[in-house]
């Protein structure tokens, strides 16, 4: 556990420069300084390592950055996306707090591979603490002379800054970043043009997740292989999950691809007592909730989760047991995406709100049986008609809740109230006679 | 008006964009010039607009965009609490009622002495830390009832 990205968690002074330092951090940049490695050396050795987008649509990285035209003259940019806002999803803050300096290493060495001399990295609004910290390692970062131009006598110069965002889920859709880094509405770019070719201020941009830049200097310090050999076939290294909702220990967990589910829920304390588990989300709000059985029998890798029917997504597990309603959670769900949505694209701007109304109609007691069907048709219009993929994300867990537990809707729509809640007070009843 | 202070922290903001992208400061501009509790009014708007030589209607269109811009008035301290699914799981809301009754309020009011308000927000990326709310630039985490009364007995 805690091996690539988290593995000074257990140090005093784990976000510090001198902490990085002494676990090998920067000498893969000092190498890279030293002309001592080549753009293709770092890209073989990133594919080999498997290392795929972190953000939640798991892109090969190594591929990803062999798309810029390295070439091509002009200013081109390295983004790093920490606008971390899927529900469910906390542990790019805890890189950001504890281990910053890998973010800006990896930042840097993606840099000089697509030979792009400025970064930035997209905070959110909120995270002040991790902004601070990230802060105050760039500036030690600076003062060391890894940073700037003509670092260290080179030819290689790179200067890294960070934007701060506003509130707006959507921002973390990486072209709505860009819009956002430009200073306008986070509203997603039609694509293509991909960002690779025209990105942040028309310039050729690649941008991505934070947890992906920490991994990178890790894998060129060990070997791609070290990295491949962590994790399984098609799923290479670690990944940072964060377990939250009904567990006792709500946490984050950097552990191999390919662990079991069982044994994270078992990390996060398990359930809590005289619980059972009911459902689980693995990826994030926006992928698809699972049985428990289907949960239970999955390992947390792309594969397997893909076979179990949902994705691996940002790492974000959601946990619900037996005390659930999953009327009142798909509510909550569903004005999250009304709320969120950007509003340039019909079907979303008005199906998210749809969705929504109509659910919390059934929770308010005035549903109507022909709603459950109605609330998958929107869904299902919504889904491939929009520019990104917040639509979809919107439609999924109406999709996914109501295929699970659709007794469970009918009952409320038939009785105007929560099955589950109703026999958690029987229970609760009879426990006090 | 923009203060002295405002204006060379904006300034500090566009040293960081290109030449020409002087508008990518703009988000930051916006919290700058309506932090200490207050709201955006036109008139700061369009200081903005005029400061780093934007159309109003661009510096319009990001206040009203994203969320953590204030448009009404709000207490000295905003309260912002997450509802999102694992918050949820985890009691928040129960937390915002006690909360709302303790203080008298509803959500998205200011509290009669003006100290407080309270807003409901999405997702703040502490799922681990469920219950949770932010005050100012702090995250409160892991809350409860007792941790929520010694919160509100030290605002100020």
């Amino acid at each position: 556990m805690n091996e690539v990205c988290f593995k000074n968690l257990d140090k005093e002074n784990p976000a510090s420069f001198a902490t990085y330092e002494s676990t090998g951090g920067y000498k893969v940049w000092r190498k890279i300084l030293n002309g001592e490695m080549s753009p293709e050396d770092i890209l073989a050795e990133l594919k080999t390592s498997g290392l795929r987008g972190r953000g939640g649509a798991g892109f090969p990285t190594g591929l990803k950055w062999s798309f810029m035209p390295r070439n091509q003259e002009g200013q081109k940019y390295v983004v790093c996306n920490s606008d971390e806002g899927e529900p469910g999803t906390c542990h790019d803050r805890d890189i950001l707090r504890y281990n910053p300096h890998s973010v800006i290493e990896g930042m840097a060495i993606a840099g000089f591979v697509m030979n792009a001399t400025v970064g930035y990295n997209y905070i959110r609004g909120e995270f002040m603490e991790p902004y601070y910290r990230f802060e105050e390692a760039l500036k030690d970062a600076y003062d060391a002379g890894l940073l700037g131009k003509n670092i260290n006598g080179s030819d290689i110069s790179y200067d890294l800054y960070t934007h701060l965002g506003a509130g707006a889920y959507i921002c973390g859709e990486e072209t709505a970043l860009l819009e956002s880094l430009e200073g306008k509405k986070g509203q997603p770019r039609f694509k293509p043009p991909f960002p690779a070719n025209v990105g942040l201020f028309g310039k050729p941009t690649t941008i991505n997740n934070t947890e992906t830049f920490a991994n990178v200097p890790e894998i060129l310090t060990k070997g791609g292989k070290w990295f491949a050999d962590l994790g399984v076939e098609n799923s290479g290294g670690t990944k940072c999950f964060s377990v939250t909702g009904n567990v006792q220990n709500p946490s984050n967990f950097e552990v191999p691809m390919g662990t079991p589910f069982s044994k994270l829920l078992e990390l996060a304390g398990g359930l809590k007592e005289g619980r059972t588990l009911k459902a689980v989300i693995p990826g994030g709000s926006s992928t698809p909730l699972l049985s428990a059985e289907t949960a239970m029998n999955m390992t947390m890798d792309y594969d397997s989760i893909a076979n179990a029917g949902s994705m691996l997504g940002a790492g974000s597990v959601i946990i619900m047991d037996d005390t659930t309603c999953m009327v009142k959670t798909l509510t909550r769900l569903a004005h999250f995406y009304y709320d969120e949505s950007c509003g340039q694209c019909t079907p979303c701007r008005e199906g998210t709100g749809w969705l929504y109304r109509m659910l919390q109609r059934i929770l308010d007691g005035n549903g109507k049986n022909e709603d459950l069907d109605l609330l998958v048709s929107v869904g299902g219009k919504i889904s491939g008609n929009t520019i990104c993929a917040l639509g979809d994300a919107a439609a999924t867990p109406v999709e996914s809740f109501i295929r699970h537990f659709r007794p469970e809707f009918e009952y409320y729509i038939k009785h105007g109230r929560s099955i589950v809640e109703e026999e958690h007070q029987l229970i609760e009843e009879e426990a006090s006679v | 008006m923009i203060s002295d202070a405002a204006k060379k922290e904006i300034d500090f903001w566009v040293t960081k964009y290109p030449e020409g992208r002087e508008s990518s400061a703009v988000m930051q501009a916006l919290t700058i010039v309506h932090e200490n509790g207050g709201s955006l009014t036109g008139e700061l708007m369009q200081d903005v607009a005029d400061h780093l030589q934007m159309p109003t209607i661009s510096v319009q269109e990001v206040a009203t965009f994203y969320e953590n811009y204030n448009h009404k008035p709000v207490g000295k301290n905003i309260i912002r609490f997450c509802h999102n699914i694992s918050c949820m799981l985890n009691g928040s809301d129960e937390l915002i009622s006690y909360l709302e009754e303790k203080l008298e309020v509803k959500t998205g009011e200011v509290s009669k002495d003006g100290l407080v308000s309270v807003k409901k927000v999405e997702c703040l990326g502490a799922c681990v830390g469920g219950p949770m709310c932010q005050i100012g630039d702090q995250y409160y985490e892991h809350l409860t009832t007792k941790k929520i009364d010694d919160i509100l007995d030290n605002l100020k």
